[in-house]
């Protein structure tokens, strides 16, 4: 009972949510979902292709609604969730699988975006920002080229460029280690695991961190969180290696897959196709 | 904000109507595609008062990043499409003016030029020519534009982003298209009606260029030039609206992006032909 008092405020809360698929709104594909995640924490979330690990981070972050129970994010409801709030919308950056960048817009020119749209700085300052954290992500040779021009690791490390130039507190990430090649899927770990401790370039301040993934072995942690998906059904199992983490069907499912054979490809260099 | 898009764009009722078991009679059949009809006005009806309301609510909202694409829009849909109607215009003056100018000529009704060009080339063809050409180019790449940023997700990315899909992707278009319109308008009717005269000077037509001028600005009365301003930029609304709204509320997949556009075109024309009614009864009851 002392240890819930002591506990930070829940970034994301979530009470006997309904999740529905993003494209069908009729097909749940999570029920029942009780889940909070305080300020400072990593959490992993695990689950095969198709579990529904997507739509849930999609809920948590507030852009789908929940389809039963209540989601709550910085103490808000989520379907609530509109322009009036459009401040707490900053303070959570997202990532998609694929990245989602905008073909129109060259890869300095997508992580420009959400900062000209809600800060108006200036060009230089605008310049100043972008170059910064391109250098900071190693995509400084990219910055010039449109997504399609660049491989997947880069166009990865773009869209967390994007996610992380408004500075969030909040960082959700949707399989962002699939496709990467060992190199890429390391410095990314890596890179989040400094972000979640407090990077130097945010000021020192930690960012908690919510990342989905279908390659459990890759986040083993002794100190992140891990939750799983597996037929409809959410389950916290907490740290690595704990009771519930072995008996779940959904980690033993996880855990005997064998490394995809694309994943062993080498990695062209950031600016070339 | 996705809750504005969702209202606009849940078209579960429509899809289940157009998926639905083939009807057993007629009247089936009749019934159905009224409902789709009926279910199609009221998207589109609902995608306009939402469009209209984040024009004004947010005019101010990130200037920095919007003034940006509505200049990129207004060039798209106006300035770039200007070679395109300088031939037309002057083919329109060769083909339909000069030869009309002629045939007045020729049975002496020279007295009835201005009317007739301000009725034929103001207030009818110039208009609807320039909105089914602006429909056709820009129109259609608007659908496959939106249908592709919506199949790719890159509607949930802006909403990551807390960026209002509709303020960025549709807004720039509506006033890009609207300005479009009108603007193009104006260069037709001026380009049709000089080299109109053109055709029916080299014609030997027996009018000097002042008398044809005059009697055109003694037929123009102040209502038609606000009727052409305000039908064009209609003309160029509904089409972005219906565009839009096909291009980010129904193609889910890749596949389905052609036959929308299909669709898109259709109810754009539909769309502008009703316009042109309206104002007509305008005209007529003036």
């Amino acid at each position: 009972m002392s240890e819930t008092i002591q506990r930070p405020p829940a970034l994301i809360e979530m009470e006997a949510v309904e999740v529905a698929a993003l494209n069908d709104s009729s097909l749940t594909v999570l029920e029942n979902v009780n889940w909070s995640v305080p300020a400072g924490e990593f959490w992993v979330v695990a689950g095969p292709h198709h579990s529904g690990k997507s739509d849930l981070l999609l809920n948590a972050a507030g852009l789908v609604a929940p389809a039963g129970g209540t989601c709550r994010i910085f103490g808000g409801d989520t379907r609530e969730f509109g322009d009036s709030r459009i401040a707490e919308r900053r303070r959570i950056g997202f990532t998609f699988a694929d990245g989602k960048l905008f073909n129109h817009l060259t890869i300095a020119e997508n992580v420009a975006l959400p900062l000209r749209y809600h800060r108006q700085p200036s060009d230089a300052e605008t310049a100043a920002s972008v170059a910064a954290i391109l250098d900071l992500l190693e995509l400084t040779p990219s910055a010039h080229l449109p997504p399609g021009n660049v491989a997947l690791a880069w166009r990865q490390r773009a869209a967390l460029a994007r996610a992380l130039v408004l500075q969030p507190e909040l960082l959700l990430l949707d399989n962002p280690n699939a496709g990467l090649t060992p190199r890429h899927r390391e410095w990314l770990i890596s890179f989040l695991d400094q972000l979640w401790r407090g990077h130097e370039f945010f000021g020192g301040r930690p960012m908690t961190i919510v990342a989905t993934t279908d390659d459990l072995l890759a986040w083993q942690h002794p100190d992140r969180k891990f939750a799983a998906v597996h037929a409809t059904t959410f389950s916290v199992l907490g740290k690595w290696g704990g009771q519930e983490f072995s008996g779940h069907p959904g980690v033993r499912e996880l855990l005997m897959t064998p490394p995809k054979a694309d994943e062993t490809r080498p990695e062209p260099a950031p600016g070339r196709p | 904000m996705r809750g504005n898009l969702a209202k606009a764009v849940d078209l579960a009722n429509l899809q289940r109507l157009r998926h639905a078991p083939l009807p057993r009679s007629y009247l089936d059949y009749i019934g159905r595609n009224l409902f789709v009809v009926l279910l199609t006005l009221q998207g589109l009806a609902a995608f306009a008062l939402i469009t209209l309301g984040v024009i004004v609510k947010k005019s101010r909202v990130a200037r920095n990043v919007m003034q940006p694409r509505i200049r990129q829009e207004i060039y798209r849909a106006g300035v770039a499409l200007l070679p395109m109607f300088f031939f037309l215009a002057l083919a329109l003056g060769f083909l339909v003016v000069g030869q009309t100018v002629s045939a007045l000529a020729q049975v002496g009704a020279t007295g009835y030029l201005g009317s007739t060009m301000v009725i034929v080339v103001v207030r009818e063809l110039g208009p609807l020519l320039t909105a089914a050409l602006v429909l056709a180019r820009v129109g259609t790449a608007n659908v496959i534009e939106l249908g592709t940023a919506r199949a790719l997700g890159e509607v949930e990315a802006l909403e990551a982003m807390g960026i209002d899909p509709v303020q960025y992707l549709i807004v720039p278009r509506v006033i890009g298209m609207s300005l479009g319109v009108f603007a193009l308008t104006i260069y037709l009717i001026i380009g049709a009606l000089g080299s109109g005269y053109l055709f029916a000077f080299l014609a030997n037509v027996p009018l000097l260029p002042w008398d044809y001028f005059h009697q055109i600005t003694e037929a123009l009365t102040w209502l038609d030039f606000l009727l052409l301003a305000l039908k064009t930029m209609a003309f160029g609304f509904f089409i972005a609206i219906i565009n839009c709204y096909h291009g980010l509320a129904q193609p889910l997949r890749l596949a389905e992006i052609s036959r929308v556009a299909v669709r898109a075109v259709t109810q754009g024309i539909i769309a502008c032909v009703l316009i042109d009614a309206v104002f007509i009864v305008f005209y007529l009851a003036s």
